[in-house]
């Protein structure tokens, strides 16, 4: 028997704000981050939050992160003293794309000025890895630590990948999560050019109406222990990660499969994983795009995951309320399924009105609403897939 | 390019530092960068500025051999005079 693993922190940089709390109790409220067709993280101020060396010696990718874990951290009861082995502790943070901003920023060096003049802080800031290195680097990190790119399944996969660590006993706690800042005239028209991003700037998952996803820009970060080892310091579990299942479609370098095959492949592992069976689910967090081809691929997976349990299971896509978080959404939405478990409350799909034929599932309009109680403890499932053909779904449960 | 001084030198290097984020008050010409925590990717930065502000150019030997404050200003202002 493998060991148990539970969540100890959460921290969050969204288009909702600076903090976990700000997700969470405005996305519930049915409010939304996104202006002006983006989800920036206008709140976040790297020079008021960071140390200028430590900000000057990042990408906003990475400033996120290391935000984020600073609360998550924080919330485990890690300020003071790291409560573990430093050897006996990991990180793995993922992303889409990394520090597309430094590169754009270094290129234009490049042409303008020459090669003489791009900075030597170029490739440190612009690495897929940078980020879970700058996190280990601050808290004192010496266990195993790398990132993960499966564009927007990294998060997932970053919090799989600690999920395993733990449970194979690399590592007696591993700090996850996902972070991407790629809101850059390259990146923004890159996505626009392969008609992803919504014309409209509206984030409507799973709606009749919807036309594209929004880009939005983040970092959500997780604190994962052994059990015995968090209760034993007498640290108090937010939730259990119970399981983890990913697979690849081997389909199209950008479609989802359409029967929603390897997306529900990945969620029946990590049911499996977990120990449970469709009907223990109580809550879906979805991928939920606002693409016209995966809400609807998703929603044919949940149902062939399901079964007949599909129809009386809410599902709630966090992308209507900031947008799509990338490389950051799988870490950032599977903090929020955790505050939702925790709190016991149900998270709205915000702006759904319209249903397509066949999106025939609950996808919780308007207001959230309370958990239903079914005689056990709230489990839920987060999505996440990514270009590639990338699924990586984790299964999570009240503490 | 005007004239520098060696004062507009140490001015300019100071800013620098700042700017990678040593403590200004443990700014001193005598002080170390180690201590400062001013590493080589700092300290290209810092011949970068020197080209681009006095075109001085200073190579990776240089680089390795200055270890103050007081003799990156000293070589800057020198080969800038």
């Amino acid at each position: 028997m493998s060991r148990r693993v539970v969540i100890t922190g959460v921290g969050a940089v969204t288009p909702l704000g600076v903090g976990a709390e700000a997700l969470i109790e405005r996305w519930a409220a049915g409010e939304s981050g996104i202006v002006d067709g983006l989800g920036t993280c206008r709140e976040f101020d790297a020079a008021e939050l960071l140390d200028r060396r430590a900000a000057r010696r990042s990408d906003r990718f990475t400033q996120l992160a290391l935000v984020a874990a600073a609360e998550a951290l924080g919330q485990a009861g890690w300020d003071d003293a790291r409560p573990i082995a430093a050897e006996r502790a990991g990180c793995v943070i993922g992303t889409g794309i990394g520090g597309i901003g430094t590169i754009e920023d270094q290129h234009d060096i490049l042409r303008d000025r020459g090669a003489g003049s791009v900075s030597p802080l170029g490739v440190p800031l612009l690495m897929s890895n940078a980020a879970s290195g700058a996190v280990a680097m601050r808290h004192g990190l010496k266990g195993q630590c790398y990132g993960t790119v499966s564009a927007c399944a990294a998060g997932a996969h970053a919090i799989g990948a600690g999920l395993r660590m733990i449970q194979h006993g690399d590592a007696d706690a591993c700090v996850v999560g996902g972070a991407e800042s790629a809101l850059t005239p390259l990146a923004k028209a890159a996505f626009a050019a392969m008609a992803a991003t919504s014309p409209s700037g509206v984030s409507r998952p799973f709606d009749a109406r919807r036309d594209g996803f929004v880009m939005g820009e983040g970092a959500g970060v997780l604190v994962l222990e052994a059990e015995g080892a968090a209760r034993g310091r007498g640290a108090t579990p937010l939730a259990v990660l119970s399981g983890y299942g990913a697979t690849a479609d081997a389909h199209h370098i950008t479609a989802p499969e359409p029967s929603g095959d390897g997306a529900a492949r990945a969620m029946r592992a990590a049911l499996a994983d977990a120990g449970r069976t469709p009907a223990d689910v109580d809550y879906v967090n979805a991928h939920g795009t606002s693409t016209p081809l995966n809400d609807r691929s998703e929603t044919a997976a949940i149902k062939s995951a399901l079964g007949e349990h599909a129809t009386r299971v809410p599902v709630s896509s966090t992308k209507s309320a900031i947008g799509h978080l990338l490389g950051a959404a799988g870490a950032v939405e599977a903090v929020a399924t955790t505050l939702a478990l925790q709190r016991g409350i149900v998270p709205p799909t915000v702006g759904w009105e319209q249903r397509e034929d066949d999106l025939d599932l609950d996808y919780v309009p308007d207001r959230g609403r309370g958990l239903a109680r079914n005689g056990h403890a709230p489990v839920a499932l987060s999505n996440s897939f990514g270009f590639g053909g990338h699924n990586a779904v984790l299964c999570l449960e009240a503490a | 390019m005007p004239i520098a001084t060696k004062e507009d030198v140490a001015q300019r290097v100071n800013e620098a530092l700042v700017e990678f984020g040593a403590d200004a008050d443990a700014i001193t010409p005598e002080a170390r960068f180690e201590a400062l925590d001013v590493d080589s990717l700092d300290l290209v930065e810092l011949a970068q500025i020197a080209e681009d502000d006095y075109g001085v150019e200073l190579k990776t030997e240089d680089l390795k051999r200055i270890e103050t404050v007081g003799q990156a200003i000293d070589l800057i202002a020198e080969r800038a005079g």
